[in-house]
């Protein structure tokens, strides 16, 4: 390989060229419905760079730019990828500072009613960007602690100058700012169908687990029937739930004054917990089956009692099997959820499909944006907890 | 202190143990003999209830057991089991504070427990007390595993082969280590293992166990130089029952007092087998015989080893 000595960051680098040099990077219509021309990220630095903030914000993604270049050709010790690591993080947050800032001066030029999107090669940078940060971090071999505390690092920056209201000239934030209560009730829609799934899921689900761990004959007729669940597109058990609950609504009227309907959120918590079943039940059963024999047989002549097995030696020995079905199945229902505005049950797929019927692409992704947050925060919270739980074996 | 009266176990209608009696005195180190499949490690788990028997009547200190509550009885005896069974999320200190904690000792009085088993059982309290299993070494794991069934300091210890996945190494070091713990304490120890060897260095009384029957019961010296029948002959070794009934008898039990001979000499505690490989290594016929310090104390003559005394 000679000359190069870090392939994962040239590669990088180059389809980091290639993107930003082919694909705009940010792209300016006269409103929100018409097609926009595209704004190369060359243009954006010859036409930023002459201004106060503006040739800060060049210098920020230059530098790191030419130093993640650098590091191609540099041999990967310790402090190299240190170095990766820092630059892809200031790369991320130059490329952002420079797309809100020409956003603002483009508002300042244009109607209210103009927008400034963010393009492809933004996208494909920032992805990029957050790519070298990742496996910087992977070969610093750092504990997962500290890997799960780097990945978080490196968004902090984008979340400050959110917060901050640089963003506030982009177009997905002027549609955020334009619904700012439709995200809201989204937003709290979503956390209830999720919430309001994943309690019966567990409530039923970790019962179930713990029967099958205990009877053979039990798991093989359960796992058939959650497989099956599994295996029915969401949309059609929505489908398959609807007739059901809309005739016992009809013929229990107590039910329907509950909110119980053939549209609406209950057939789809109903749906969204038969689907989280699987993955907490195999979850619970697994980890309590790999419990060693030989540890409950000694715990059995040490004269603990059946339950003191289970709470003091099975479920702390089961948990983290456990946790990282909840993460499955947690991580599954967010996703989920966003179909479930199929059948009117609200939360940001609302969002979203309103945006596809309309054709605006900045409405899907205020949709879709926090989802993902939403399922990665989820995700990296119960990893969290996960090794919180283990015990420490580095002392 | 146990006694198993006419105890009967079966499973799946084939008989394991059948209508065994067994009296086991305070103090002694039984060893449960016998090929697998025997019933050995069967009896043992009867004893302490992890098994309940479908006949007869097992006492424990006078009392049936089933008047206890498993759990009781099975706080009162000591359990360790070859795969050590150690729990993988908690520290060397935690397991072996299994049964005081479920006791409800003080912790200070935990505390000292577990220092004192570790420095008892060669584990450095301040280097491993903190330690996870999966930190130490195989032989380590089974120290910890004879310390935590030591630890609520039980009338009985119960031992399932707890020396069989160790190297020899390991496994002659632990064997000294329980002999001694069964002789500074005076605890009743019952070990079950298929290991000949072992069960005729550690035993004070060896039990042979075959299809759920005793087929004989006794001292090692017995069992070897009395069988009761063919198949003890043939379990302890046809051919090599002699060279093994040297190594249950000392080099003092054949001491020629006064006598002097030449060359290199052999402790008075070895074991005649050991003074049989030196005979013939050194293509000599007396030995000279000292104690620990060096001092004389006489001869052996190698038609000694003849004289089969029990």
């Amino acid at each position: 390989m000679g000359l190069v000595q870090n392939r994962v960051v040239a590669v990088l680098v180059l389809a980091g060229l290639v993107a930003a040099l082919g694909l705009p990077f940010l792209t300016h219509a006269p409103n929100r419905l018409a097609a926009g021309t595209g704004i190369p990220l060359a243009q954006l630095v010859s036409d930023t760079a002459g201004q106060p903030i503006g040739s800060w914000l060049v210098w920020l993604v230059l530098l790191p730019a030419l130093l993640l270049v650098a590091a191609v050709f540099t041999r990967p010790a310790r402090s190299t990828q240190i170095l990766v690591y820092l630059a892809a993080t200031l790369l991320l947050t130059g490329l952002a500072g420079l797309a809100a800032d020409h956003a603002t001066q483009l508002a300042g030029q244009s109607g209210a009613i103009a927008r400034t999107s963010l393009g492809g090669a933004f996208w494909l940078l920032a992805a990029f960007s957050w790519l070298a940060a990742a496996d910087a971090m992977q070969r610093l071999a750092l504990k997962p602690s500290w890997r799960l505390l780097g990945a978080g690092v490196v968004i902090v920056p984008l979340g400050l100058l959110l917060g901050g209201g640089a963003f506030k000239d982009l177009s997905l934030l002027k549609e955020y700012a334009n619904r700012q209560d439709v995200f809201n009730t989204a937003l709290w829609q979503h956390v209830q169908i999720v919430l309001a799934s994943l309690l019966p899921a567990l409530l039923i689900g970790v019962p179930l687990g713990l029967a099958s761990s205990r009877s053979r004959a039990l798991r093989p007729p359960l796992f058939a029937v959650l497989n099956v669940i599994q295996t029915v597109p969401s949309i059609a058990l929505f489908g398959l739930l609807m007739a059901p609950l809309a005739l016992l609504a009809a013929s229990v009227p107590v039910l329907a004054q509950l909110g119980i309907k053939g549209i609406g959120m209950a057939p789809a918590v109903i749906a969204l917990t038969l689907y989280a079943l699987l993955p907490v039940v195999r979850s619970t059963a697994a980890g309590l089956s790999q419990v060693s024999l030989p540890v409950i047989e000694a715990a059995q002549g040490m004269g603990l009692t059946t339950q003191q097995i289970f709470w003091h030696v099975e479920l702390p020995l089961a948990l983290p099997i456990f946790l990282s079905g909840l993460r499955v199945a947690t991580v599954q229902t967010i996703g989920m959820a966003v179909v479930a505005a199929l059948i009117g049950a609200g939360g940001f797929g609302a969002i979203v499909f309103q945006g596809l019927l309309s054709g605006a692409l900045d409405l899907v992704l205020l949709g879709v944006l926090p989802v993902v947050a939403m399922a990665v925060a989820v995700d990296a919270l119960l990893k969290a907890l996960a090794l919180a739980l283990e015990p420490d074996v580095n002392d | 202190m146990i006694e198993l009266q006419h105890v009967s176990k079966g499973f799946n209608g084939v008989t394991v143990i059948d209508d065994l009696c067994l009296h086991i005195a305070r103090g002694e180190f039984t060893v449960i003999l016998g090929s697998s499949g025997s019933g050995k490690s069967t009896l043992l788990k009867m004893i302490n209830r992890l098994l309940e028997h479908d006949s007869g009547r097992i006492m424990f200190a006078g009392d049936e057991i089933r008047s206890f509550r498993p759990e009781d009885i099975r706080r009162r005896m000591g359990y360790a089991i070859q795969s050590v069974g150690l729990f993988p999320h908690w520290s060397v200190e935690k397991n072996i504070a299994t049964v005081p904690t479920l006791l409800k000792w003080p912790s200070d009085r935990i505390h000292a427990r577990v220092t004192e088993l570790m420095t008892l059982l060669q584990l450095a309290p301040e280097l491993y007390r903190k330690r996870y299993p999966h930190q130490l070494s195989g032989g380590q794991q089974q120290r910890v595993g004879v310390a935590r069934a030591l630890a609520g300091n039980p009338e009985v210890l119960l031992m399932d082969e707890p020396f069989g996945a160790l190297d020899p190494v390991t496994r002659a070091a632990l064997q000294l280590e329980i002999a001694r713990i069964h002789k500074a304490f005076n605890k009743t120890i019952v070990l079950v293992t298929h290991d000949i060897d072992e069960a005729l260095s550690l035993a004070t009384r060896i039990v042979l166990l075959d299809q759920g029957r005793i087929v004989q019961s006794g001292t090692p010296l017995q069992m070897l130089s009395a069988p009761a029948n063919g198949f003890v002959t043939d379990f302890f070794g046809r051919s090599d029952v002699g060279i093994k009934l040297l190594g249950l008898q000392s080099v003092a039990t054949r001491l020629r007092a006064g006598e002097y001979a030449a060359g290199e000499p052999v402790l008075a505690s070895s074991s005649l087998r050991e003074a049989l490989s030196m005979f013939l290594s050194r293509r000599v016929d007396r030995l000279p015989v000292v104690d620990g310090d060096g001092q004389a104390l006489g001869v052996i003559d190698f038609s000694d080893l003849l004289d089969l005394r029990p």
